[in-house]
């Protein structure tokens, strides 16, 4: 594979065309895990575990699956790994496993790795449909620790469970409920939308 | 879950207090694109109402009737989305055959359900909170009528919307997932009412 190519889809799957900021995918999980740090980490790492092997597997059956009921295969190699991330969070860190909750099975109908497997890996080969998904990962994975970072910083006072504020903070708890959720991430939204996303398209 | 929770309580604390949508954060993607008219969300909020209590009933009893038994649980993410699936494909084909009317109506929207991370979300619920089968059905009811209502509410504001200015780089999702914030916001006032978590 081009070296250029490869370079390509990391900046535009990182940058450019971002699977959460830009194309607005993957936001019910982007929404819920992100009141405390270390839930989104474990939730990202699982994501990403998922959205690179998923890509890589779709590539290599590409040209077997029958294109009639190619979501559904699509699914059940999705559905596949994510039952694997399941079983490796429930038995290393059951505690965050818990208060993850449905979240990890959610994990299967994330727009991001469908998206992901109908939109590149059914028309890639696998070296650049593996490099595919981990970019997607990784630009689902910071911004999801950004988002988490400013929740939890201050909701909680805290950075990975690690008290930083000391005791004259009062905690904003309304960032670790819902709609601290929706007004970071319209927040964040619009920051990089506004100053960063912009000017690009003009300069084109 | 305490046996205490009646079923009923059940039923509207997921329309109000524990809305899939507002306080949930599921169903977010057809949410954030279909809430821009006020026919279309209704099409959909009755498509997923409908497939939303269904398959919830149809997973508890798979669940109940041949995974456990089994000892299968762990297969249960890829059994749910089957049902789900196999479900909504079942649905829109029997539409089509009987109904000109309804598969005009509802048609487009099915295929969008089955990818709507509510569906199965309410599913992943019910398994954790471990409801009966009366509490699921009406748990997957509220669900989707919470939901239906969220999006209506959003569909009417976002037509006014329409003959705004917003901001730069506001537009689209941004503004939308402030508006839904502040209706999380005016939701939060039920908590207290019931609680089921």
């Amino acid at each position: 594979m081009a070296k250029g190519k490869v370079k390509r889809v990391l900046l535009d799957d990182i940058g450019g065309k971002n699977p959460v900021f830009a194309q607005i995918l993957g936001i019910c999980s982007t929404l819920a895990v992100t009141n405390s740090l270390r839930n989104t980490f474990v939730m990202t790492m699982g994501v990403l575990f998922t959205t690179a092997l998923s890509n890589l597997t779709v590539s290599f059956l590409r040209k077997h699956i029958p294109s009639r009921i190619r979501m559904m295969v699509e699914t059940l190699i999705i559905a596949t790994f994510v039952i694997i991330v399941d079983i490796v969070l429930k038995a290393y860190v059951p505690d965050i496993w818990r208060q993850l909750g449905p979240y990890v099975g959610l994990i299967i109908t994330n727009c991001i790795i469908m998206g992901r497997a109908e939109a590149f890996a059914l028309s890639n080969s696998p070296g650049i449909s593996l490099v595919d998904g981990l970019a997607s990962g990784l630009g689902y994975t910071y911004v999801l620790l950004i988002i988490a970072f400013f929740r939890e910083l201050l909701g909680s006072g805290t950075i990975w469970g690690v008290s930083v504020f000391g005791d004259w903070w009062t905690n904003w708890s309304i960032m670790i409920m819902p709609p601290g959720a929706f007004f970071m991430l319209a927040l964040f939204i619009w920051i990089v939308r506004g100053a960063i996303l912009k000017p690009e398209e003009e300069k084109k | 879950m305490e046996a205490t929770v009646l079923p009923v309580a059940i039923f509207f604390a997921a329309i109000f207090t524990n809305n899939i949508l507002l306080a949930n954060y599921l169903g977010m993607c057809s949410f954030l694109s279909v809430s821009r008219e006020l026919k279309t969300s209704l099409g959909l909020g009755a498509a997923v109402i409908f497939v939303m209590a269904t398959t919830t009933l149809l997973n508890w009893l798979v669940y109940t009737y041949l995974l456990i038994p089994l000892e299968l649980e762990y297969l249960r993410f890829i059994v749910f989305i089957v049902v789900i699936a196999a479900f909504v494909q079942l649905v829109e084909m029997i539409i089509e055959r009987v109904s000109e009317g309804l598969y005009a109506a509802l048609g487009i929207f099915l295929p969008l359900i089955t990818v709507n991370c509510a569906i199965l979300g309410v599913s992943l619920f019910m398994v954790i909170r471990s409801y009966d089968l009366l509490s699921s059905f009406l748990f997957g009811l509220g669900s989707g009528i919470g939901w239906t209502l969220a999006i209506l509410a959003m569909a009417g504001i976002r037509q006014k919307l329409n003959i705004t200015r917003v901001p730069r780089g506001l537009e689209g999702a941004g503004i939308t997932l402030i508006i839904t914030g502040m209706m999380a916001l005016a939701f939060m006032g039920f908590s207290g009412m019931i609680n089921i978590n």
